[in-house]
């Protein structure tokens, strides 16, 4: 099976291309590229206006399975991360049970062989049941294909642990990956801690139970020489640790979301249970401080916690909902938008869904050279629609952005050759 | 003018022509309670529930007179704390009671919102006799009738809310009522209890009792919520010392206007925000408060069930 894509923009920037090109796919593998290639393909596709980009990484969702289906699986979690443009998600720990040993991260990888439209890389528990006392088969579980360690979801509480998670995988490569937090902080608060939440009588919770954390998983980083990797990161202080942590060579890099570049904790008013997530939906300035981190490339990859959740879940209190919100079909348009408002160019946006998150887990792929299995995304950059949740592919549908114009849509998502995603119309 | 707000969520909501509508209906429903035979038809035929998700005597039975003076028929429906105790939602709750067709719900509830999310889905009215610490909105109201009842005006009043400010829904909902007609409001207490950006909403935030209380013409004591204290750290090294630095004490009290109100929603901790002299001093209109509740509150049920305020006599 041959693939030519014809007359595409291909933006690969991490090997630093923006031209005019064709693309030739042969058996999987990009075969060649180049200005107006004429060769044979079985199909040729037409992308005369179009973006050709290496297939989009989402280094961080939740694909509920096994043991949440009825949230999500992994047939509808990666049906919707490729009509998102995704290639290949990694998916987080907190399932049931907790993928805290070979046979769940085997039973994600063989379903994912089964049923998956994309790539699926497994991340496993840093501790044993998300418990945070003793660590898991670090070893092990990376020989067989997991690439990152979690307990996302929870922070490792005991500095000790966390200090022994970094320094036990050092000689096996994937990073711990923080979910920065400190507990007795976060207290029962449910929103950010601000104005907005003392109009609307909710406990707030305060940047520092962030910093604090990024803070000591970064001295920790330091102290260790282990790699760490701070999930969605959301304060303007907890930026600013990454940034002079990497000045001084510490090995971290960190992952931001499109809700939280997008939106503020304005968007709890009126109670919606949709802008419930954690963390929480920050200040103004805090927005402002992940774009400039986005922009100076403090923050390496873009990544959206897809964390779908049933409508009971969230069609309560807001005290009760859960957190979290729906994100694989909305990034790629949020992230455009920050082309369109000049926050980053379009290189630097494809490098935030390609080649950052590759590169921050340790991936293949985010390229187009020559050679590379063909993981590729094609974007209607001028695609306009409209979010209606009910049409998201996702198994739940808790997103904020229901009713939002968007600009920009993957058209093709091809992955290892074949085309997994095609958006008709 | 009429009254076009089909709920009651919040004093936010409201305008300040809003609130003297309420008022100056509320002042021609007072007499009524003093009367012999203390019941009007206004309200004959309909059916008013008060769904208490949280405990409540002062304010449950206020309504629920406030009601029966109208003539309505009020059922109290008090649940657990909270509806998912019962393993029952707060919609499935709401269906249950909108299927009965109630005129009005009156809800209390622990969960800030909780009324919101009601009337989005109901086609009934719904009042908030108070939502986690977010509005209480019918108490300021009844705050600022006694106020203009004692002292002839809102305007230009400096009034002193003392105490748990992040945890108080009574010191959300005067602080949008009095800033809306012209009072001057301060705030004070514990640096634990102050929750940020308040100053936002028009308050002037002392930090010091005395700094709050001197020259006002209304001191409002908060309660101490005790039952607040137990998650995310203390609040208070001990109410000793809480009393000694918020407590009003006769001598703190003269720091304040002569003829200065005190005021306080109930029910109060005697000898821990407030010593019992002050509480049942000449100035206290504790009482005042509770008894304009009713009135406050028939003005409430009267203008959301779609009644004209009367001409006052």
């Amino acid at each position: 099976m041959s693939l030519l894509i014809k007359n595409g923009r291909v933006v690969d920037p991490g090997n630093d291309v923006d031209a005019q090109l064709d693309l030739f796919i042969d058996r999987g593998i990009i075969a060649e590229t180049g200005a107006g290639l004429e060769l044979e393909a079985d199909e040729v596709v037409d992308a005369a206006g179009k973006l050709v980009v290496p297939g989009l990484i989402d280094i961080h969702v939740h694909l509920r399975d096994p043991g949440l289906e009825y949230k999500e699986d992994i047939a509808s979690g990666t049906l919707a991360a490729v009509a998102g443009g995704f290639t290949a998600v990694a998916c987080m720990p907190n399932t049931q049970p907790v993928n805290d040993n070979l046979a769940v991260t085997r039973y994600i990888q063989a379903r994912a062989g089964e049923v998956g439209h994309c790539r699926v890389y497994p991340i496993a528990a840093i501790t044993r049941g998300l418990k945070g006392e003793s660590l898991t088969e670090m070893g092990e579980l990376s020989e067989n294909g997991v690439v990152g360690f979690s307990d996302d979801g929870r922070p490792v509480e005991n500095g000790s642990v966390m200090r022994r998670a970094l320094e036990y995988v050092r000689p096996f490569g994937a990073p711990i990956i923080s979910h920065a937090e400190e507990l007795s902080l976060v207290g029962d608060g449910v929103m950010n801690e601000g104005f907005v939440a003392t109009e609307l009588g909710l406990k707030g919770i305060p940047w520092v139970a962030e910093d604090a954390m990024i803070a000591r998983d970064v001295m920790l980083a330091e102290l260790t020489g282990g790699r760490l990797h701070v999930a969605h990161i959301s304060t303007r202080g907890g930026v600013e640790i990454v940034r002079q942590a990497k000045k001084r060579g510490v090995r971290v890099t960190c992952e931001a979301t499109p809700h939280h570049f997008t939106l503020t904790d304005e968007a709890v008013r009126g109670y919606d249970t949709n802008a419930k997530m954690n963390p929480p939906l920050r200040s103004e300035d805090d927005l402002a401080a992940i774009r400039e981190g986005l922009a100076d490339g403090t923050i390496d990859a873009i990544a959206t916690d897809h964390a779908p959740h049933h409508f009971d879940e969230k069609n309560v209190e807001f005290n009760l909902a859960l957190n979290g919100i729906v994100g694989l079909e909305t990034a790629l348009p949020l992230t455009l938008k920050l082309v369109e408002e000049k926050v980053i160019d379009l290189k630097r946006a494809i490098a935030l869904l390609t080649c950052g998150p590759a590169g921050a887990l340790g991936l293949a792929g985010g390229s187009l050279a020559k050679g590379q299995p063909a993981d590729v995304t094609v974007i209607d950059p001028d695609l306009e629609w409209t979010v209606e949740p009910e049409k998201l592919h996702s198994r739940s549908k808790n997103s904020p952005f229901g009713g939002w114009r968007m600009k920009g849509a993957a058209v093709a998502t091809i992955v290892g050759g074949n085309v997994a995603f095609r958006r008709e119309g | 003018m009429s009254f076009g707000h089909k709920h009651i969520l919040g004093i936010e909501q409201l305008s300040r022509e809003d609130i003297f509508y309420i008022l100056d209906t509320a002042e021609s429903f007072k007499e009524i309670n003093t009367r012999e035979i203390k019941k009007v038809p206004t309200l004959r035929g309909k059916t008013i529930i008060n769904l208490f998700f949280e405990a409540s005597t002062r304010t449950r039975t206020s309504f629920e007179i406030a009601g029966k003076r109208l003539s309505a028929d009020t059922i109290n429906i008090s649940a657990s704390s909270s509806s998912v105790v019962k393993g029952e939602t707060l919609e499935d709750t709401a269906r249950n009671i909108e299927a009965m067709h109630p005129d009005i719900i009156v809800m209390r509830h622990g969960a800030s919102g909780a009324p919101h999310y009601l009337a989005e889905r109901l086609d009934c009215s719904v009042v908030n006799a108070g939502d986690g610490a977010h509005e209480h909105p019918s108490q300021a109201l009844l705050d600022l009738f006694t106020m203009r009842e004692k002292k002839g005006r809102l305007e230009g009043l400096e009034v002193a809310i003392v105490g748990d400010i992040t945890h108080s829904r009574v010191a959300r909902s005067n602080l949008y009522a009095l800033t809306r007609v012209g009072a001057r409001v301060r705030l004070s207490g514990p640096g634990t209890m102050l929750p940020p950006g308040i100053d936002r909403l028009g308050a002037t935030v002392c930090d010091s009792l005395e700094a709050a209380v001197e020259g006002a013409d209304v001191v409002m004591m908060l309660r101490i919520q005790l039952e607040r204290q137990s998650r995310g750290g203390p609040l208070l090294p001990s109410l000793r010392e809480y009393s000694r630095f918020y407590g009003l004490t006769p001598e703190k009290l003269k720091l304040a206007r002569p003829d200065a109100l005190v005021m306080h929603p109930g029910p109060m901790n005697r000898g821990v925000e407030i010593a019992s002299s002050v509480a049942d001093g000449p100035q206290n209109v504790i009482l005042d408060q509770v008894e304009n509740g009713v009135a406050v509150r028939m003005a409430l049920l009267y203008l959301v069930a779609g009644g004209e305020a009367p001409a006052n006599e």
